[in-house]
């Protein structure tokens, strides 16, 4: 280990290309007109954990999609249900290239339309989650006072219970069915977007171009809407990828809680893995396989996420 | 002082050997852009005892060369060509454990940013104890006494209760200070000092550096001081090197380089140095050359003096007063109320510059904001055209914003980054409803043009732009409803200086062709000498003296005022004009 | 500092008295109401209106607030419908095998976590640091339960390195005081007993660890990143400090200060994920005990679970508050 501690970064001064001294003009770029947006995918297109966590969400996304055309059996089906016996459950074979689970389904088949549930899980409990918690933090940012007090204290509320738990309990009101486990996972994510973007928007408040705004008479709408609000999006978004892992994963611990009802037969990975724990010792690979592909599926979800937040680092953007 | 006396006795041949040698230095950086030189070809002696001074703008290289000294490059930076001897020996290629042994006894720093350079979880005197005791100077009780005997000598009272504070605890001047105390603790050669004062206030400034000065001269080390400030290093350094773009492109003894510049660069940076100009006024006023100033230097108009209608002023401000209440402390107590502005009056005519000058929390900021309506005072009232603003009619509201507008310090945040210059410029005129779309968009590019931006700049986004052009843009915008009044909050003290001088320049142009009056706030009375016609001299959230800028200059009658004059640089300097 | 914590205390007030409505309002919106959620599967309609009456959930909403408060405040959390005994009683029960496994989890996350975040940040962009950042996005995003299948099938089952189930061997026959297993056989010196209960743990608390782990490395990696990058850091090693030093009193007890914080927030994540650990591992904890209640619909155990982990989370991130105030100066001295 070095014994000196380097500084990371070019101090400022040091930071090349050397900012144009007393020209006070740039010859144009190529880059020219690019939103922080852009420039933040085109960041992203360099970085090989932003490639990695793209690749995998787009085969997930895709494998979901077709899988109607990918699955070689319907969804439910339990085409070897002749072949299994109490003590063997038959591996993979050229027929089910993964092998069968208990109840006699193919388990590729399985797998495939499990994505697709976990998709339908993931995007519209995040949606839910996203939608609440930035109306929330918008009640929250936008008028503060009061409002912002009352609204934060529940909010703090709700957080000092673990998410899990508060996912529990709102699924035991909401009913033993699917919904209700996409409501739980997705209410439990509304204080914490709340949260987020709240304190997003007080930190973009006392940036100048509020006041430069403010200045011009727009309205105090108006400055929330159209500086306030899009410039606090950043962290929101983070953490709206983030929460699509988060989701898939959740939504497998519930089911393994035995909540959400729906038949056991239902191609739901968390419900795969769930039932598997019987078979442990004769078909570790009933476990193992869904069990992969939640974490494969969270994991190219967090890295996405996690280099999007690099990419949008307002260290970074300073630094052009 | 003592270093200009030097340069006038000290002749150019080197006969002392010199200290620091430093021959053909690249620095390079590895970016994800591939290889850049930051420093290339540069040459310089130090002899012992002497103070160097290296002048640059941001990005010329000049902490580059200084961190290169000290075998500081960041990770991604190395010298890649050239040498670095100290007494004859080289400090390239050194083991970082001979290097240690270096620092502090023969290679010392005082970094620039007096906020972020202490640990914050250690007390002052630990950080000079553990200084003293990994130097070798002293130990135990000794280093203890001889780290009070230090914080003494750097000018901090009650040394020995201070010794057990926190960085926290301390004013921005008193950790420099410290950070002087520790950087001379081992007495070494060579002290290199990086823009040392240049986040304090300038009374601050001044006697930090006097302190340095005195303490240095003592112990006959030798200075390496790096700064923006030409007239700064021409008040405290024999020698100056000026460096551009990695470059060093001229160098020489301070007053020869001040008076006879021969590079194009040089000449630029003196002609825009505020410090040196508010000097020239001064000369040519002294000597009847006003002339020969005008317009360059002198940019507030020098025709009729102040107020010399009986029109009435455009803005009237009136016993201002702002109370902000006290932190909440416990359930129920607060700390006592804070009074931030104290009955401010003065009167603002039209088509001149008004300035308010003060150091930080003088509440300058304040008035600034409460004239723009953006705070409401605890008292008093500001008077546009005799007519008070009520705030809470939208349609009065409206009517004022169309013609106060703001420019604000950072070039940074006053600019929404998700918008286009474009769309930044057009926001107004939208909002107030000003045309369709074709006559929007040709008002826009009117402006810019107005504000010397190319017409192109129109699609960037601010991260695009430099921080000249950003606050061109800031310019741009508040220009367009076309309003009376301008408020600039610091508008030029983040720039580099010839960035800077053009943008007063800009500032004074466009009040010449508009009519614009200006409410300038700003810290530095050197650039407030170049463009305000009336000056208000604040401290403490009370207005001290106020008057026409020539006279609060020439005859200041407050001593916080003399306070402030004598503190910019180069105050002593003979320029020729 | 005294005058932090009584307020910090006093806070807790609101925060709890706000859980208990909010908890009470929850029975109120079970599906059925209070009386089917006591009466679980036997709720006919007779049954029903018996319960109401005699629970008094026919009267007025803020009279039964006041009755529920007044039990909660006894320490009365009602019955569990499965075990047909006082949710307290379960609960101090099952309670110190729970906090062991949580210590347990605790202390392999903070010294592998800090390990592991520290030397990634000191080689910043290498190959081991690209690996740990890897990992560590792993660990977060491999399920809890997953996780502990998998520990347990390859450790317990196949290789047979450790016990796949329980806290204790069932011949083993030791004396306890604290019910904390591995101290009371260091205290008792029943070495073999106190070996065993470790044997037990190893694999549910490295189960347990594994999130809280990967998100106090990644914090103590980007602390340390930031302060190694610090002016202060810089101008230590400028003013000729021995690298020692600068690591030990500049660098590590400035990164440290943030993660502290971290570790506090982990306390609340490692209780839920005890409820999957402890179901995979049959550990007889409070969370196999709440698995059984949410999957029983055991609601006066779900709702006393709450309580107390709000309870519990809420103290933890008091202490580490406070802890926080003795270390950084800066707080302590205002």
């Amino acid at each position: 280990m070095t014994a000196t501690p380097p500084p990371a970064e070019p101090v400022v001064d040091a930071a090349p290309p050397p900012e144009p001294g007393g020209s006070d003009t740039r010859p144009g770029s190529k880059r020219d007109g690019q939103s922080l947006w852009r420039q933040a995918f085109r960041r992203m297109r360099t970085s090989p954990i932003a490639i990695l966590g793209a690749v995998i969400v787009l085969a997930f996304v895709l494998v979901a999609l077709l899988a109607p055309w990918l699955a070689p059996y319907p969804a439910q089906a339990t085409p070897g249900r002749d072949l299994i016996r109490p003590t063997m459950i038959p591996g993979p074979s050229a027929e089910f290239p993964l092998g069968l689970d208990r109840f006699g389904s193919d388990v590729l088949s399985q797998l495939i339309w499990g994505a697709r549930a976990s998709l339908v899980i993931g995007v519209v409990s995040t949606l839910l989650g996203l939608a609440g918690g930035v109306a929330v933090g918008l009640l929250a940012g936008a008028f503060g006072g009061w409002v912002d007090t009352a609204v934060m204290r529940f909010v703090d509320l709700m957080l000092a219970i673990p998410s899990l738990l508060l996912a529990v309990s709102i699924a035991a009101i909401a009913g033993q069915n699917n919904t209700s486990i996409i409501i739980a996972i997705g209410v439990v994510q509304i204080p914490i977007f709340a949260r987020l973007l709240r304190g997003s928007m007080l930190a973009q408040r006392k940036e100048d171009y509020v006041l430069a705004a403010r200045s011009l008479g727009l309205t105090r709408g108006t400055v929330t809407m159209s500086h306030v609000l899009p410039n606090s999006l950043g962290p929101v978004i983070v953490q709206a990828t983030l929460v699509l892992a988060t989701a898939v994963i959740e939504a497998a611990a519930l089911s393994f809680l035995g909540l959400g009802g729906g038949r056991p037969t239902e191609a739901e990975w968390g419900r795969m893995l769930t039932g598997a724990q019987a078979e442990l010792s004769i078909a570790p690979r009933l476990a193992l396989l869904p069990g992969l592909c939640i974490s494969i599926t969270a994991l190219g979800f967090t890295l996405l996420g996690e280099s999007l937040r690099e990419a949008l680092d307002p260290r970074m953007r300073r630094r052009r | 002082m003592s270093a200009q006396d030097d340069a006038v006795t000290t002749p150019r041949d080197d006969e002392a050997p010199a200290l620091l040698q430093v021959r053909d230095l690249e620095v390079t950086f590895t970016t994800d852009a591939g290889p850049v030189v930051a420093v290339s070809g540069v040459s310089f002696d130090v002899r012992a005892g002497q103070t160097v001074a290296i002048v640059g703008e941001s990005g010329s290289g000049k902490s580059t060369v200084a961190a290169a000294v000290l075998g500081l490059l960041p990770r991604n930076g190395r010298v890649t060509a050239g040498s670095v001897t100290l007494d004859g020996q080289s400090l390239l290629g050194l083991s970082q454990r001979r290097l240690q042994r270096l620092r502090g006894r023969v290679l010392g720093l005082v970094p620039q940013d007096p906020m972020t350079n202490l640990n914050p979880t250690a007390t002052i005197g630990r950080q000079l104890v553990e200084t003293l005791e990994d130097t070798g100077t002293a130990s135990g009780k000794e280093a203890r006494d001889r780290a009070v005997e230090l914080l003494t000598e750097a000018g901090i009272g009650q040394a020995e209760e201070r010794i057990a504070a926190y960085p926290h605890q301390f004013s921005g001047g008193m950790r420099q200070r410290a950070l002087i105390a520790i950087g001379l603790s081992a007495s070494p050669e060579l002290l290199v000092a990086d823009e040392p004062t240049s986040a304090l206030d300038v009374t601050v400034q001044q006697v930090v550096l006097d302190r340095m000065e005195q303490l240095t001269a003592a112990r006959g080390t030798a200075v390496m001081l790096i700064t923006h400030d030409l007239g700064l290093a021409a008040d405290r350094a024999s020698d100056v090197l000026v460096m551009y773009r990695g470059e060093l492109v001229e160098s020489g003894p301070a007053l020869t380089l001040l008076r006879e510049p021969t590079h194009e660069y040089t000449k630029r940076l003196l002609a825009a140095a505020p410090s040196l100009a508010s000097r020239r006024i001064e000369i040519a006023k002294q000597t009847g050359a006003e002339d020969a100033v005008e317009g360059d230097d002198l940019l507030a108009r020098t025709d009729g003096h102040e107020t010399g209608t009986d029109e009435p002023p455009l803005i009237r401000v009136e016993n201002l007063r702002k109370v902000f209440p006290g932190a909440r402390r416990g359930l129920f107590g607060r700390e006592p109320d804070v009074v931030a502005v104290d009955d401010v009056s003065f009167d603002m005519p039209r088509g001149r510059t008004v300035a308010i000058v003060g150091e930080s929390g003088s509440g300058k900021s304040t008035v600034a904001r409460m004239l723009l309506h953006l705070l409401e005072p605890t008292s008093g009232r500001v008077l546009l055209e005799g007519q008070e603003v009520d705030a809470r009619r939208q349609a009065d509201e409206i009517a004022f914003r169309r013609r106060v507008q703001p420019v604000f310090q950072d070039p940074y945040s006053s600019l929404d980054p998700l918008f286009t210059v474009f769309r930044t410029i057009e926001e107004p005129l939208r909002a107030h409803g000003y045309g369709d779309a074709r006559t929007r968009s040709q008002r826009v590019y009117e402006l810019l043009d107005q504000v010397a931006l190319p017409a192109a700049m129109a699609r960037r986004y601010p991260a695009e732009l430099s921080g000249g052009q950003r606050q061109r843009v800031a310019i741009a915008r508040a220009l367009a409803l076309q309003p009376d009044v301008v408020v600039c909050d610091e508008a030029v003290s983040a720039l580099d200086v010839i960035v800077q001088s053009q943008i007063l320049h800009l500032l004074a142009d466009l009040q010449e062709r508009l009519g614009l009056t200006y409410l300038f706030i700003s810290h530095d009375l050197a650039v407030v000498r170049q463009i305000a016609d009336h000056t208000c001299v604040m401290e403490k959230g009370r207005i001290v003296e106020q008057g026409p800028t020539d006279v609060v200059f020439d005859s200041p009658e407050e001593p916080y005022t003399q306070r402030l004059l004598a503190a910019i640089p180069g105050r002593s300097l003979e320029l020729s004009l | 500092m005294l005058r932090l914590i009584l307020r910090r205390l006093a806070l807790l007030v609101p925060t709890l008295f706000g859980l208990s409505v909010l908890l009470f309002l929850w029975v109120r919106a079970l599906p059925g109401g209070p009386a089917a959620a006591l009466l679980g599967e036997r709720a006919t309609p007779e049954a029903v209106a018996e319960i109401n009456r005699l629970y008094g959930f026919d009267r007025p909403l803020h009279e039964q607030y006041v009755r529920y408060l007044g039990q909660l405040l006894q320490g009365n959390f009602g019955t569990s419908l499965t075990t047909r005994r006082p949710v307290m009683e379960e609960f101090t029960n099952r309670f110190p095998a729970t906090v062991e496994l949580t210590i347990w989890a605790i202390l392999i996350a903070v010294v592998v976590g800090i390990a592991l975040g520290y030397v990634a940040a000191r080689r910043h962009g290498s190959l081991v640091d690209n690996a740990a950042v890897v990992a560590s996005l792993v660990g977060v995003t491999v399920p809890v339960f997953f996780l502990a299948f998998i520990l347990k099938f390859v450790f317990a089952v196949r290789l047979g390195w450790f016990p796949s189930t329980g806290r204790q061997s069932n011949d083993i026959d030791a004396t306890h005081y604290t019910n904390l297993y591995v101290l009371d056989g260091i205290l008792t010196g029943e070495w073999d007993a106190a070996w065993d209960a470790v044997l037990h743990l190893v694999l549910p608390a490295l189960a347990l660890a594994s999130i809280p782990l990967a998100i106090i490395a990644r914090m103590t990696r980007s602390s340390v990143i930031e302060v190694q990058s610090s002016d202060y850091v810089r101008t230590a090693v400028a003013k000729g400090l021995r690298p020692p030093r600068v690591r030990n009193r500049v660098l590590l007890r400035n990164a440290l200060l943030p993660v502290a914080t971290t570790i506090g927030l982990q306390v609340g994540l490692l209780l839920s994920g005890a409820v999957l650990t402890e179901t995979v591992f049959s550990y007889p904890g409070i969370g196999g005990f709440l698995a059984t209640a949410i999957s029983s619909a055991d609601y006066p155990v779900l709702q006393g679970f709450i309580l107390l982990i709000a309870l519990v989370y809420a103290l933890v991130n008091l202490a580490v508050d406070i802890s926080y105030g003795i270390i950084d100066p800066r707080l302590r001295t205002r």
